[in-house]
């Protein structure tokens, strides 16, 4: 299974993503951006889309592209 | 550009009474390194002062919070806050920030908009109709934030006299001892025991409700993790606000005409609320130090690990490398990536519901008293945010 990992234009660049999963997430010119998009599922990129404090990153599954998060 | 001497320098720089920003601060940004800083506790640290040192060191994973525990961490009171939120690191501080985050994503807050709206607006009126002078803090600032947050959280409104004075213990600088510190801290914890315990037998729709499920159901998070995670939503919920809406009107009012302009655009009030997060100087510096799990670079110093960083917000907020003139408040500027409500993994949790009480609190006094006066202001002294205690105005 993977992951498809995206980040909307409502990003504030809080640096929260980056701080909590350092090897997806990461800063570029003050926004967050991922390093690949595409990822083995992993808890901890739910809590990235869960602690984003204005929701702009979204977890589908890359098969069905059904959401899963943020939960 | 002179470099940095070894002499730490006094920190910090301003007094608590006012809302001035030192301007050490912009000296010390023209210096190449970061300078050494001695704190009223603790041992020394380095000072983080441009805005890009001050990204850095928040936005790095290398530098921890958590780790301050094992130091004897640089402070503005004799007394040591080592737990809660804001002393941990991820994956543990994650863990802890996931279970509250939902309570305040931007869907959940919009829905609480008209509320506050009508709230704000009512105590703004009220204040109107018992006539010239008022107090602001008490007519509004204060009680707005501090409804809101209880009934997201679900203490009882009417313990606000209860909690107001932990709470100002909590955020307190010289005025109490280590004991007199962590006594006001147990209170505070036993306080809101009780609550939980009341709410384990009477589960309502709210935020402590929902974390007493994932303790007990999920095991999310320790007992004493849930108490003092309440506890810092509880106080962090409502200081800063009730802090940051007679500062934005001292400000404004002090302004040449941006009070009328706001009163003449309410539109401009969003943009306004966040060039104020960034002009406005909350924060007295010296909180949450950051200690280095590993030697790095900043700003042309180089950090061993162990060693402290400070970082001065209000200083980063305005760097004229980041902003052009910094210090000129206006609305109409790009203010993306100020760092008001901090930046990396503390960026402040309930970001999205102080923006939407400022806006409402900003939007009803410019709408409804567009004459507003400022008459007389009595400082909090002993705080690690600045602000007025009370803010008597006209109109």
């Amino acid at each position: 299974m993977t992951w498809k990992i995206e980040i909307s234009d409502a990003c504030i660049g809080s640096g929260m993503c980056a701080a909590i999963e350092p090897d997806e997430f990461e800063l570029e010119s003050g926004y967050a951006r991922t390093k690949s998009g595409s990822v083995e599922p992993r808890d901890s990129f739910l809590d990235a889309a869960d602690s984003c404090p204005v929701s702009a990153i979204t977890v589908t599954d890359a098969q069905t592209g059904k959401e899963i998060g943020p939960r | 550009m002179t470099s940095v001497d070894n002499q730490p320098l006094t920190y910090p720089f301003n007094s608590p009474d006012n809302l001035e920003l030192d301007d050490r601060y912009a000296e010390l940004r023209n210096r190449t390194g970061m300078p050494r800083v001695s704190l009223p506790y603790g041992e020394s640290a380095w000072l983080a002062t441009r805005y890009d040192d001050v990204r850095a060191v928040l936005g790095d994973r290398r530098f921890s919070r958590a780790e301050a525990a094992a130091h004897d961490e640089p402070r503005l009171r004799e007394g040591r806050q080592n737990s809660g939120i804001l002393s941990m690191d991820p994956p543990d501080h994650t863990r802890l920030r996931v279970l509250v985050s939902k309570a305040f994503t931007m869907r959940r807050v919009e829905a609480l908009r008209p509320k506050v709206c009508e709230l704000s607006e009512s105590m703004v009126r009220a204040m109107v109709a018992g006539g010239a002078p008022a107090d602001l803090v008490d007519a509004m600032a204060l009680p707005l934030p501090v409804q809101v947050i209880c009934e997201l959280l679900g203490v009882p409104v009417e313990d606000r006299p209860l909690f107001r004075r932990w709470s100002d213990n909590a955020l307190s600088t010289s005025s109490l001892t280590a004991e007199q510190f962590s006594a006001s801290r147990e209170e505070l914890r036993d306080y809101m025991r009780s609550l939980v315990d009341l709410k384990r037998r009477e589960p309502s729709d709210d935020l402590m409700t929902a974390l007493i499920e994932a303790r007990d159901v999920d095991d999310k998070l320790s007992e004493i993790e849930l108490i003092d995670l309440c506890n810092s939503i509880l106080i962090a919920g409502h200081e800063t606000t009730a802090t940051q809406i007679p500062n934005f009107v001292l400000y404004l009012v002090g302004d040449g005409a941006s009070w009328q302009r706001l009163h003449n655009d309410p539109d401009l009030v969003p943009a306004a609320v966040e060039e104020l997060m960034r002009v406005v100087p909350l924060g007295i510096g010296g909180g949450f130090p950051r200690y280095a799990l590993e030697d790095v670079q900043v700003g042309g110093t180089l950090v061993r690990q162990g060693d402290a960083v400070v970082v001065s917000i209000a200083s980063a907020n305005r760097d004229p490398e980041r902003f052009d003139n910094p210090e000129v408040f206006e609305p109409s500027r790009d203010t993306s990536g100020h760092m008001g409500f901090g930046h990396g993994a503390h960026h402040c949790l309930g970001a999205q519901l102080a923006r939407m009480e400022l806006q409402e609190a900003l939007r009803s006094l410019t709408g409804i008293v567009p004459t507003l006066q400022v008459r007389d202001v009595e400082w909090k002294t002993e705080m690690i945010v600045r602000g007025p205690k009370k803010l008597m105005v006209g109109w």
